[in-house]
């Protein structure tokens, strides 16, 4: 009963706390999603009945939604995976014993805080078909490649992404390292293992929770890099960066809201899977942490 | 100790090179115009001329501060823009601190139905790209009358789940101790909030300023969509504009553009770091 009692005390005080954030979060973010759930399955903004699936078959049709989806899948792909590789690597040299460790850091970090829309200079003068890249590579006698204008500009983008966020990631997987016991390590050494094997055995299998966290953020970065790409390469960008954003705006710029909201419905299902898949992977390594 | 000094190379060789495009827009912006243009005339042009290319260069020939009197006086709309984003971002800072506080308490201390469930709720949001909600947050703004003002960018902006999340993360590490003891010395949940957990919370509440100084510093999207009118647009767009033009002084604006982020950035590191830190240990 007491316990009853405190529970029902506890819910009123959360709703106090809880009731500023949740009336915005509500105007803003949960009755638009719900409406746009809705549109995504209703025949004409004017008309508005009901249209099944329509809508998403002509989504699924269309030759720019499945362009975008194939260069966002592909973009997300190559770069999220590799800022992991590359930002724990850095992370695992910075966690041992170096010099300058905590100007290094700041080093690595400062990326981070630097605005896109003032870096994009520097962008445009490394890899203008006149600039800094192509002045090395034809001093090296090898051809010049038209960065921007051809596959090329994917790995740009790529590069820029890496640039900006493996501060972030850094920071993350130098935590999840120093939380790893060094016991861990002293029994092994007693044991016999080698490098390789303490690495495989206890760096990474300790280091599961961080990284699923590391690759849900940078998930959600990979997605910000529309910005940089917007302003590196304007609302024309090559074919091979038209991205799920680029496609979204020029439906709503052509206010063809019935593929837009499904071209939404379809990004958040496949968020949702992802975050569903990561959650039961911890869930599982809880477990066996446990057990 | 030969591989401590290789290692220490290495990074400090991918540490220079990740630093220097943010270098070269400091040092550029203190090269007169001739020596901009004489640099990077052959940029944009697609002549076949076969050694024709731009020449980066660290060191300018004559230190000048023309670019930045040609920004910060003779061009008002700079100023203008810069007080836009101002404008913008500082309420959004404050709004998301306060209200998200709040919130993440209650996610993360507080027992209630459904909790787990709302806060999954708030963390999927989290993760959508902005155009997921376009439309439909397009139709509310325009519903609540406020296409075009600052409020279209500001409100959706306070009530954003980030703060939420990264507070909630870091409120998990607090043990429930304390609030117990404060419980039974007979202090108020307001109370607790204020004095217990508020100043607990300063490492995260530093890595929420930044972060959202950046991402609100940066924006594009929102404005362009939001707000028609020319002259409210914060910097971030404006600046894209005149990077094509006059790239001289579009170097120095990039530096008046990105020092209150680097400065703050400096000044509050120790924290920031922490509270990135805490905010990914627990899930």
């Amino acid at each position: 009963m007491r316990f009853r009692q405190w529970l029902s005390k506890d819910t009123a005080t959360a709703l106090y706390f809880l009731a500023p954030s949740l009336i915005g979060f509500s105007i803003f973010y949960l009755i638009p999603f719900g409406m746009g759930v809705m549109y995504s399955f209703q025949d004409t903004n004017t008309d508005g009945s009901f249209a099944g699936f329509a809508n998403y078959q002509q989504l699924f049709a269309s030759a720019s939604f499945n362009k975008a989806v194939n260069n966002t899948l592909l973009f997300t792909g190559i770069s999220v995976p590799l800022v992991l590789i590359i930002s724990l690597a850095i992370a695992i040299l910075l966690n041992h014993n170096v010099y300058i460790r905590n100007w290094l850091r700041t080093a690595y970090v400062m990326p981070l805080v630097v605005p896109v829309a003032s870096i994009i200079l520097v962008w445009q003068v490394l890899f203008d078909w006149n600039g800094t890249i192509n002045a090395i590579l034809n001093s090296f006698g090898i051809d010049r490649i038209d960065w921007m204008k051809s596959e090329w500009a994917r790995g740009v983008i790529i590069v820029v992404y890496i640039w900006k966020n493996i501060g972030y990631n850094i920071i993350l997987f130098l935590a999840g390292l120093q939380n790893i016991p060094n016991d861990y390590y002293e029994t092994a050494d007693v044991e016999g293992a080698g490098p390789i094997r303490k690495f495989t055995n206890i760096t990474l299998v300790y280091l599961l929770p961080t990284t699923i966290f590391v690759f849900l953020m940078s998930i959600v970065n990979s997605f910000k890099v529309f910005r940089e790409t917007y302003l590196i390469a304007g609302n024309y960008p090559h074919d091979s960066l038209y991205m799920l954003q680029h496609y979204m705006n020029n439906m709503f710029l052509s206010l063809d809201i019935q593929k837009l909201t499904a071209a939404a419905v379809v990004t958040a299902g496949s968020i949702l899977l992802l975050v569903s898949v990561l959650f039961a992977m911890e869930r599982r390594f809880r477990n066996f942490m446990d057990g | 100790m030969l591989i401590k000094q290789l290692k220490t190379l290495f990074l400090v060789t991918f540490a220079l090179i990740l630093l220097t495009p943010i270098v070269l827009t400091v040092t550029n912006s203190l090269m007169t115009e001739q020596e901009i243009r004489l640099n990077y005339d052959a940029l944009g042009k697609n002549a076949n001329a076969a050694d024709q290319f731009a020449n980066v260069k660290l060191i300018p020939d004559w230190v000048s501060l023309e670019q930045y009197g040609k920004v910060l006086i003779q061009t008002p709309t700079f100023l203008r823009m810069f007080w836009n984003s101002v404008l913008l971002v500082v309420p959004i800072i404050i709004g998301q601190a306060i209200v998200a506080s709040l919130a993440a308490y209650a996610f993360a201390k507080l027992q209630f139905r459904g909790r787990d469930k709302l806060f999954l709720v708030y963390l999927l949001t989290m993760l959508m790209p902005f155009q997921v909600t376009l439309v439909p947050n397009y139709i509310v703004i325009d519903k609540l009358g406020l296409m075009n003002s600052n409020a279209a960018i500001i409100l959706p902006g306070i009530f954003a789940a980030f703060g939420v999340f990264l507070l909630r993360q870091f409120m998990l590490n607090i043990p429930y101790s304390y609030i117990e003891a404060a419980k039974i010395d007979g202090a108020s949940q307001a109370r607790i909030f204020l004095s217990i957990i508020m100043p607990m919370v300063k490492p995260a509440f530093a890595a929420l300023v930044i972060l959202l100084f950046v991402d609100h510093w940066n924006m594009v999207e929102q404005p362009l969509i939001f707000l028609q009118d020319g002259l409210k647009q914060p910097l971030s767009v404006y600046l894209s504009k005149i990077s094509a033009g006059a790239r001289g002084v579009a170097f120095a604006a990039s530096v008046v553009y990105m020092m209150p982020m680097l400065l703050l950035f400096l000044y509050a590191e120790r924290y920031f770091i922490e509270g990135i830190q805490l905010s990914g240990i627990k899930g």
